[in-house]
C-alpha cells in the first residue's frame, strides 16, 4: 500500500449534530495534519470533542463543514461502501472497551479486519498468528476473550488493528480500562510498533502522563483546538476529567 | 466478504444463542410441517377417491333422479324396474345394466348380528362393476327372476357372522327373514375411513318384497366405449323423460363425478394449506422480531465492523443471511417431521396421506422466502446503524 504524504489532512473541519431541530456543534474549524509516523496526543476535558474528532479522523463519520482527507481521498466525495474500504485498508482502531467479539478467538479477532478485504482464511490466520506474535501473544492464539486479561484483551485489538497495515492507528483512551502497570505495558507496545512499523499513533486521552510521553499534544475545548505545539511535549494545561466512554 | 465466510459468521451466530435460535426456527418448523401434513393428506384423500371412482369399472354411466348439483333438493326416486328394462332396451344390451336399491339392515347368524348396507341388485353386477367373488358363486339371473333369498356376503360381514368358518350354504337372516349364503366377495378394503367390505349383496326382487316397495335408487351403464359414452346418457336420460315427464333424471359419468369430487377436495386442500401457510407466516414474523432483538443486541458487534472495513452491505448480508439459514433450517426439520408425521397419519388412522414432491419443494421454498421478506427489514436496519453510535452503545 502506498502512503499518502499526509496520513491524515484536516482544514477547518467542522461537525455539527442536529438533535431535535437543534443544531449542536461539536466542532468548530478543527485543522490538523498527522504525518506517517507521527505520535501525536489528542487530549481534553470531557465534550471538548475529541471523541468527535477521533470519529472523523478514522472515517467512521463525515465533517459537516470544512476539508477532510485520509490516505489521500477527501470524504466528502466517497461512498459508504468506499469509506468502509478507506477504514480498513488506511485505519487501525483501539478502544478503551476493547470491542472484541465473543465467542471467537484470538486469531480470528485479529484477522476479522481481513474478512473484510476478501483474504482467504488460511492467509488471514497466518498473518493474524504473526501479528500476535508480534504484540507477545504467540501463544494465546485460541483463547477466546473471556479467557484472556484485560491487558492480553487489548493486545489483541492492537494486533488487529495493525494486521491490515493501516498508515494511522487511533486509539482511544487505550488504557482508560487498565490497571497501570498493565497500562503502561500497553502503552509501550503502541509506542514500540509506532517506532518499528512507522505506523502513525493518535491516542486520544484525559491521561496527561500518557499525553506527556507523545511527540505532540493536541489540546481541545469546546470544540476547537486551543494549542497544538510542534515538537517535544508539554504537560496538558487542564484538569484531569472523566472522560465519555 | 466471501459469501462462504458469510454463511459461516451466520451459522456460528445461531449457534451462540442455541435456545432462542432453536424456539424461532420452531415456529417455521411447525408451519412447514403442517403444511406437508395438511397438503398430504387432501391429496390423498383426494387421490383415494379418484382410485376408488375410477376401481367401479370404466366407462360407467350412473343413472339418478334429480341433478347433480349442490342446491338441488333429493328427488323421491320414481325409478322401477320397468324403468330399468326401458333403459336396457336403449343400451341394447341388458347385461351393461345394473341397479341397485339400497337399505340399511341387521344381519344375523346364529348369536352374531352386524348392522350392514343390504342392497338389492342383478346378477349383471359383476360385470358393470369390478367385484370378484372370491367363495362361491354370484346372484344368477334365475335367482332374480324367482326373488330367491339367497345372498351374497362382503368379507367383513362375513369374517364378523362367521369367523373363521365357510359361510357358504350357511343360512342368514336379513331384516329378520332367512336367506342362504351363495358366495363371499374379495376383499376390497377401506377407503376414506369407509369400510367397502361391510354389504350384502341380494335379488333387487327379494328386496323389493323384503321391503315392500318397488323402487330402483339408481342405475349404472356400462358404455361399451368411451367415445359414446356421453350420447347414450343423453339418450337414456331422454327415454327416462318421456317415461316420467314430471321428474328430472341425470347420467353422469366418473369423470364428472370426479371433477365435481376433485373441486370440493381441490378447495378443501387449499383451505388446509392456507390454514397452514398463516401459520408459516406466523413463524415468519417471529423471524422478524428475533432479527430485530439480534441486531439490537449486537450492536456493538456491527459498530466493529463497520469500523475494521465492513460495508452496509456486508452487515446487511450477513443478518439475511441469518434469518434464511433460520428459516431454511427449520424448513428442512419441519419437512422431516410433516413427511413423518403423514406417514404416521396414513399408517395409523384411516386418513389417507400421499406425500408429494411439490409441497415439499412449495414449503421449503416458502420457508426460504420467509427468511428473505422478514429478514429484510433487520438487516437493512443493521447494514445502516452508523458506526460511531453503534461503538457507544453499551
Amino acid at each position: 500500500m502506498t502512503r499518502a504524504a499526509q496520513a491524515v489532512e484536516a482544514t477547518d473541519v467542522s461537525r455539527t449534530y442536529e438533535l431535535d431541530g437543534v443544531s449542536v456543534p461539536a466542532l468548530r474549524g478543527v485543522s490538523l495534519v498527522i504525518e506517517p509516523g507521527d505520535y501525536v496526543a489528542i487530549v481534553g476535558p470531557s465534550g471538548s470533542g475529541k471523541s468527535t474528532l477521533m470519529h472523523l479522523l478514522g472515517g467512521l463519520d463525515r465533517p459537516t463543514g470544512g476539508r477532510l482527507v485520509i490516505g489521500g481521498r477527501d470524504v466528502s466525495t466517497l461512498s459508504p461502501p468506499e469509506m468502509a474500504r478507506l477504514r480498513n485498508e488506511t485505519i487501525g482502531f483501539v478502544f478503551q472497551a476493547f470491542h472484541l467479539l465473543p465467542r471467537t478467538s484470538a486469531v480470528d479477532n485479529v484477522a476479522l479486519p481481513l474478512v473484510y478485504r476478501g483474504v482467504g482464511a488460511r492467509e488471514r490466520r497466518a498473518k493474524a498468528a504473526e501479528m500476535l506474535e508480534r504484540v507477545g501473544l504467540g501463544h494465546r492464539l485460541h483463547h477466546r476473550p473471556n479467557q484472556l486479561s484485560g491487558g492480553e484483551q487489548q493486545r489483541v485489538a492492537i494486533a488487529r488493528a495493525l494486521v491490515t497495515d493501516p498508515a494511522v492507528l487511533l486509539a482511544d483512551e487505550p488504557t482508560g480500562n487498565l490497571d497501570t502497570a498493565t497500562g503502561a505495558a500497553v502503552l509501550a507496545l503502541l509506542e514500540d510498533l509506532n517506532t518499528t512499523s512507522g505506523v502513525a499513533l493518535v491516542l486520544v486521552t484525559h491521561d496527561r502522563d500518557v499525553a506527556a510521553r507523545a511527540h505532540r499534544q493536541i489540546v481541545m475545548r469546546d470544540g476547537a483546538i486551543v494549542s497544538a505545539p510542534a515538537g517535544p511535549s508539554i504537560p496538558a494545561p487542564r484538569r484531569p476529567t472523566e472522560d465519555e466512554s | 466478504m466471501r459469501i462462504a465466510e458469510a454463511w459461516r459468521v451466520a451459522l456460528d451466530a445461531l449457534r451462540a444463542n442455541r435456545l432462542r435460535s432453536g424456539l424461532t426456527m420452531l415456529g417455521v418448523v411447525i408451519g412447514v410441517a403442517a403444511v406437508v401434513v395438511l397438503v398430504a393428506i387432501g391429496t390423498g384423500a383426494k387421490r383415494e377417491v379418484e382410485q376408488q371412482v375410477e376401481g367401479l369399472g370404466s366407462n360407467l354411466l350412473i343413472v339418478v333422479p334429480g341433478r347433480l348439483e349442490f342446491n338441488s333438493a333429493p328427488s323421491v326416486s320414481r325409478l322401477s324396474l320397468s324403468d330399468v328394462d326401458a333403459v336396457s332396451r336403449v343400451v341394447g344390451d341388458p347385461s351393461r345394466v345394473a341397479v341397485t336399491v339400497t337399505s340399511g339392515e341387521t344381519v344375523r347368524a346364529g348369536t352374531r348380528s352386524t348392522f350392514t348396507t343390504v342392497q338389492g341388485v342383478l346378477e349383471t353386477t359383476p360385470q358393470v362393476f369390478v367385484r370378484n367373488v372370491a367363495r362361491g358363486s354370484y346372484l344368477t339371473s334365475s335367482d332374480v327372476d324367482t326373488a330367491r333369498r339367497v345372498a351374497v356376503l362382503g368379507a367383513t360381514v362375513a369374517r364378523t357372522l362367521f369367523g373363521d368358518r365357510d359361510p357358504i350354504g350357511q343360512q342368514v337372516s336379513v331384516a329378520g327373514v332367512r336367506f342362504r349364503v351363495i358366495g363371499v366377495f374379495a376383499p376390497l378394503g377401506q377407503s376414506l375411513g369407509v369400510d367397502r367390505d361391510d354389504e350384502v349383496h341380494i335379488p333387487v326382487t327379494t328386496a323389493h318384497r323384503l321391503y315392500g316397495t318397488n323402487r330402483i335408487d339408481g342405475i349404472a351403464v356400462k358404455a361399451p366405449d368411451r367415445e359414446r359414452i356421453d350420447a347414450l346418457g343423453e339418450r337414456i336420460v331422454a327415454e327416462l323423460s318421456k317415461r316420467h315427464p314430471d321428474t328430472e333424471f341425470s347420467a353422469v359419468t366418473q369423470e364428472q363425478i370426479l371433477g365435481v369430487l376433485g373441486d370440493i377436495l381441490g378447495v378443501l386442500t387449499g383451505v388446509l394449506a392456507a390454514i397452514a401457510g398463516i401459520s408459516l407466516l406466523v413463524g415468519g414474523v417471529g423471524v422478524s422480531n428475533i432479527m430485530l432483538v439480534s441486531v439490537r443486541e449486537r450492536t456493538r458487534e456491527i459498530g466493529l465492523r463497520k469500523a475494521v472495513g465492513a460495508r452496509p452491505r456486508d452487515i446487511g448480508v450477513q443478518f439475511l443471511l441469518e434469518a434464511v439459514l433460520l428459516t431454511t433450517i427449520g424448513g428442512v426439520t419441519g419437512m422431516a417431521l410433516g413427511v413423518g408425521a403423514a406417514l404416521l397419519v396414513g399408517e395409523l388412522s384411516p386418513v389417507p396421506a400421499a406425500i408429494t414432491w411439490w409441497s415439499l419443494a412449495l414449503a421449503f421454498g416458502v420457508s426460504a422466502a420467509v427468511g428473505i421478506i422478514f429478514g429484510v427489514v433487520p438487516a437493512q436496519r443493521a447494514g445502516r446503524l452508523d458506526p460511531v453510535i453503534a461503538l457507544r452503545t453499551e
